[in-house]
């Protein structure tokens, strides 16, 4: 049989506030435990919480961002379930008012085209604390820092039918949370989590079936792996007669399959109710209008302007502007070199190379986009051949200075004297015979080809300063001439 | 509304309040005449008037996101039923 | 020194008549020597309270003495004081000593108050009698067989007893004003969001109101000076101005427009209480007021909705005491759902648990639109009953409670018969405006209360024309046979 995969997901994306939601506690990652907790996260009698405006105005602008319904009057209800790092006995969520409501995103499929998927919703919600399971005398440690943390859950629709359109919209909203600057989106650290609600149907069936939800799938990777586990492991029960049981499961990177976890499936009753501690959140069309005003140019239009501008691919531009930090970079790169192919070349080939060898952000790269602009400037100028490049871009990347600087200490500027040039193309061809008289044999069309050897040999010569076009060109004359 | 024991037994696990056999019939009775009181309620009339979860019917005042608290680990570890490493102790939690 | 009021010491401070060194000193022995009597008190903080007395005397000596500087107070053992055992008369926090200060609290502090001690009270605010307390019932200093009310039954007997000139209290239901009737005090419930409610350990978050409990309107109006405080750290704390509320004690009542709603004398009233009450407000025609009959059709409609409301936000507020930061854990849990269940189930009192178990049933799926959302838009008819009635008179009068204080042990087996207590009471928290009880006469020896009901933030006149009242009768001067 034939089976159709129907993923939904929900993010939760840490908003980049200062403060926690509902309290002056500091929110940071990596602090040391329970440091970065006031009484109100710590759910101690009588303490109270006040909701955070920059929160409010992340998620509005999040909502404006997707083109979303804004809920000018929403409302904070409480969750109500018992767990150690859930210190007050519920979560403040938003349940039946949320403050953002339906919008879309589009996301870029491999075969080239585009895809509208749902979002049916984001609201605010205060984040829990930490389980630490490691030994403590046979217990459990608890760590609030993280207690009280404000989050924007986004709530797709299920609109998504593989993998790899779950990573595709898992991306781009990393794209718009991180271009708008609501959020780190820093995976690693929890500042954006996903659950996967995964089911599947025989082909051409309209109504859905039972489906899983896969939690706290921490990165990329994970999502893509996690869900196509989850779905052979529901076609092999269908397919077995079996039935899905509808469960939360937890995605095991190490053991690469799912397993049910019951203790979040026992008494499942959340009472939710109004937050009365807490008022409705109201705001109006100014407000709202405001926010909307201030966007600043998201993923989609980046895109479309990389694309336009520069000439880029639909590829290259898709993956300069993935994030904020790095359609910044490479607009610098470009902007210092004038040549915006070999920027996005350099971006997303040699720049994203290293990043992934040394597991580096861009914003974190040890090659500034100023020293990279400038390092193409001098490709592009002739001071230096693109291997060369490439060994200025290693010096860079280990912090040896200056890309003038390294040029010259490195020996690296290239050769275009013509003099110098001919001399070594001259001694080649003498010392070469067998080689020369290969190409005087070969048929025309197949010269090109045999080039290759004597360029070889001249670089090697000029210790790879020689300036390839010019040795090309010198090296064609002189040995068509004597065919 | 009259509440069996199996209904007492679910709400207390819910509430997470340890209900004995030999509690539970009182449970019952008390409860059930709670409800009984409250379902006076279920005969009046209530369309079309909005829910009111707060009294003063206003809107909620914003904080300004600023970290004004200081880190007072100590006071509030101290008053712990148990802790260790800064961190507060609870029986092993099995996921 | 049994019949004192705030207005003397405070007048006797400034004269220096005597320090509050020794006002200090006196009530702690006096408390020492005589609550065993009625055992209102908790916790008696001595070292503190002359800390604060020597503090206060030097604030005097140096003229910097605010009208409450120096003057001996008690504070209901719900508001949670740094340093000082807080236990809500609960086991569950027995020992809890709160790094914290509630914001009431510290505003007494601010204005030189001395606290002496934490005062008595039904397990966590629950009750109509003060038999509710894990450290033992109170006992009405007007007749010891008799129940002081609740659920600040402590603050209202150390009161009336003489130990304290004032105290304060808590009123989620008619907690004030059902103990202030009870023990012939004046006891006023502001309006909700009137004072703050940061650092008072929850009861019913959109029902609770801290008031104060004193001998007279103007010792009330005194606390409330104090009190009634905008406090940014609780999100209902409405930004009102507070005026002096000894200001307009002595205005003229000419011209008032007091209702009378007929509701309010319909059977289950006890017809020596009818006739008190009448008795008391036919005093204010001789004042100039006019009396108008009013209705407010949906009264009867308060306790069931109340218990919903009230129940269903405590079984949430209450999930805080799981045994993991701070309060009771049970001995040698076996895991984590042991220790859940067991120290909630030993750290609570039967009432507190039936009230959990009525509010966790009342929100649980399937339920929550006949019970919760069901009273909300009760509450809402009842709300709109008052407004609607403030659109014709100034203020609303009748009796604060069915009967006089009944015998202790009487309904205790009961609790309906318990909830019915509070039929005249409950609707001013559900409505949310504010209401006061001050003396109106003997009922058998026991203290009948007048209920002196207001629209919104309409304390000021409530305190004047109760004032008024005491300016032509004496019950407010009576003192207990016993001191």
């Amino acid at each position: 049989m034939s089976w159709e995969i129907v993923i939904g997901l929900e993010i939760h994306v840490q908003l980049a506030t200062q403060s926690k939601l509902f309290s002056g506690a500091k929110v940071g990652f990596g602090a040391a435990p329970n440091t970065q907790t006031t009484l109100v996260d710590l759910g101690m009698p009588g303490a109270l919480p006040v909701f955070n405006e920059e929160a409010l105005r992340l998620a509005v602008m999040f909502g404006t961002a997707i083109d979303a319904e804004i809920g000018k009057r929403s409302v904070f209800a409480r969750k109500n379930y018992f767990y150690p790092d859930l210190p007050k006995g519920y979560q403040t969520s938003q349940m039946d008012d949320p403050i953002v409501g339906l919008g879309h995103i589009d996301i870029q499929l491999e075969d080239g085209t585009t895809k509208r998927v749902g979002v049916t919703r984001a609201h605010l919600e205060e984040d829990a604390g930490k389980s630490l399971h490691e030994d403590f005398d046979g217990m459990t440690g608890i760590d609030l820092n993280r207690s009280s943390t404000p989050l924007l859950e986004i709530v797709s629709e299920p609109d998504m039918r593989s993998a790899k359109e779950a990573v595709a919209y898992m991306r781009k909203m990393h794209a718009i949370v991180t271009t708008l600057g609501i959020s780190d989106g820093n995976m690693a650290e929890g500042s954006m989590r996903c659950d996967a609600n995964v089911s599947i149907r025989p082909r051409g069936q309209a109504e859905y079936g039972t489906r899983t939800e896969l939690k706290n799938i921490n990165s990329f990777r994970f999502i893509e792996r996690a869900i196509n586990i989850e779905v052979e492991r529901q076609i092999d029960i269908l397919e077995d007669g079996g039935s899905i049981t509808q469960e939360t499961r937890l995605y095991d990177a190490d053991k690469h399959e799912t397993r049910s976890m019951r203790s979040k499936e026992e008494a499942n009753d959340y009472r939710y109710f109004p937050c009365p501690d807490l008022l409705p959140i109201v705001i109006d069309d100014d407000y709202i209008n405001t926010i909307r005003a201030q966007l600043p140019e998201l993923p989609d239009q980046r895109h479309a302007r990389f694309m336009e501008a520069y000439g880029l691919s639909s590829y290259d531009a898709g993956v300069l502007s993935a994030s904020r930090t790095m359609a910044d970079y490479y607009e610098v790169v470009q902007g210092a070199c004038g040549d915006a192919k070999l920027s996005a070349n350099w971006v997303t080939g040699e720049l994203a190379k290293y990043l992934n060898a040394n597991d580096v952000d861009i914003d974190n790269s040890p090659v500034s986009a100023q020293q990279l602009g400038q390092l193409l400037t001098r490709i592009k100028d002739d001071t230096i051949n693109g291997k060369a490049a490439k060994t200025v871009f290693e010096e860079l990347w280990n912090g040896a200075g200056e890309v003038d600087a390294i040029i010259a200490a490195k020996g690296l500027k290239q050769v275009s004297d013509m003099g110098a040039i001919e001399s070594m193309v001259d001694e080649v061809i003498a010392n070469s015979p067998k080689q020369v008289q290969q190409y005087i044999d070969a048929e025309p069309a197949k010269r090109g080809k045999m080039l290759g050897y004597f360029m070889g040999q001249v670089m090697k010569a000029s210790k790879g300063a020689a300036n390839p076009g010019q040795v090309n060109g010198m090296l064609k004359n002189k040995l068509d001439a004597m065919c | 509304m009259a509440l069996d024991n199996a209904d007492i037994l679910k709400i207390a696990k819910l509430a997470r309040l340890q209900v004995n056999a030999d509690q539970v019939d009182d449970y019952a009775n008390s409860i059930s005449s709670i409800l009984d009181l409250v379902d006076a309620m279920q005969k009046v009339n209530t369309e079309g008037v909005e829910p009111l979860a707060n009294p003063l019917d206003t809107h909620q005042r914003l904080r300004t996101d600023a970290v004004t608290a200081d880190n007072k680990r100590d006071a509030f570890l101290a008053i712990a039923p148990k802790s260790e490493a800064g961190l507060f102790l609870v029986p092993k939690v099995i996921e | 020194m049994s019949y004192t009021t705030i207005t003397q010491l405070s007048q006797g401070l400034k004269d220096g008549t005597f320090s509050s060194r020794e006002l200090t000193q006196d009530a702690i022995a006096d408390i020492k020597s005589r609550d065993h009597l009625y055992n209102s008190f908790i916790t008696i903080s001595e070292d503190l309270a002359l800390a604060q007395a020597d503090a206060a005397d030097q604030r005097i000596a140096a003229g910097q003495a605010a009208p409450m500087t120096g003057v001996p107070i008690a504070h209901k053992d719900l508001f949670c004081t740094q340093d000082v055992r807080t236990t809500a008369a609960s086991k569950i926090l027995e020992n809890f000593i709160p790094p914290y200060e509630s914001t009431v609290s510290q505003l007494f502090l601010n204005a030189g108050a001395v606290t002496v001690g934490k005062t008595n009270l039904d397990e966590f605010a629950m009750g109509s009698s003060n038999e509710n307390s894990y450290f033992g019932s109170v006992k009405n200093p007007w007749d010891t067989k008799a129940v002081p009310g609740g659920s600040s039954g402590g603050s209202a007997a150390a009161v009336a007893a003489g130990m304290v000139a004032g105290a304060t209290g808590t009123d989620t239901g008619g907690s004030i004003r059902q103990p202030a009737a009870f023990c012939n005090l004046t006891g006023i419930k502001p309006t909700y969001g009137r004072v703050s409610r940061f650092g008072i350990v929850a009861y019913a978050s959109s029902l609770d109101q801290a008031g104060p409990m004193t001998h007279t309107a103007a010792d009330a109006a005194m606390m409330m000076n104090v009190m009634a405080q905008f406090d940014p750290q609780d999100s209902t704390s409405m930004q009102v101005d507070t005026p002096d509320y000894t200001a307009s004690l002595n205005d003229s009542l000419a011209g008032l427009k007091i209702g009378l709603p007929k509701e309010f004398f319909e059977a289950g009233l006890d017809p020596q209480v009818a006739a008190a009450t009448l008795a008391a407000i036919k005093q204010y025609e001789a004042m100039g007021a006019q009396i108008i009959d009013i209705s407010l059709p949906n009264l009867q409609l308060c306790i069931p909705a109340y218990y919903v409301i009230a129940p269903s936000e405590a079984s949430s507020n209450l999930s805080r005491y799981d045994g993991v930061r701070y309060g009771y854990r049970c001995d040698e849990p076996k895991d984590l759902m042991d220790m859940y269940c067991r120290s909630r189930a030993e750290g609570f009192g039967e009432e507190v648990k039936r009230r959990i178990m009525v509010g966790t049933y009342a929100l649980s799926e399937g339920f929550y639109d006949a019970y919760y959302l069901k009273a909300q838009r009760i509450r809402r008819m009842i709300k709109n009953d008052f407004v609607k009635a403030f659109t014709q008179v100034d203020v609303i009068m009748g009796p604060v409670t069915p009967s006089p204080a009944f015998d202790l042990g009487s309904k205790t087996s009961d609790p309906v018969a318990m909830y019915l207590e509070d039929i005249y009471t409950l609707s001013i928290n559900m409505a949310g405006i504010p209401a006061l009880s001050t003396p109106a006469g003997f009922v058998n020896g026991r203290p009948v209360g007048l209920h002196i009901m207001g629209n919104y933030f309409s304390e000021a006149k409530l305190l004047n024309v109760a004032h008024q009242l005491q300016q032509v009768t004496d019950w407010h001067l009576q003192q207990p046979q016993s001191l």
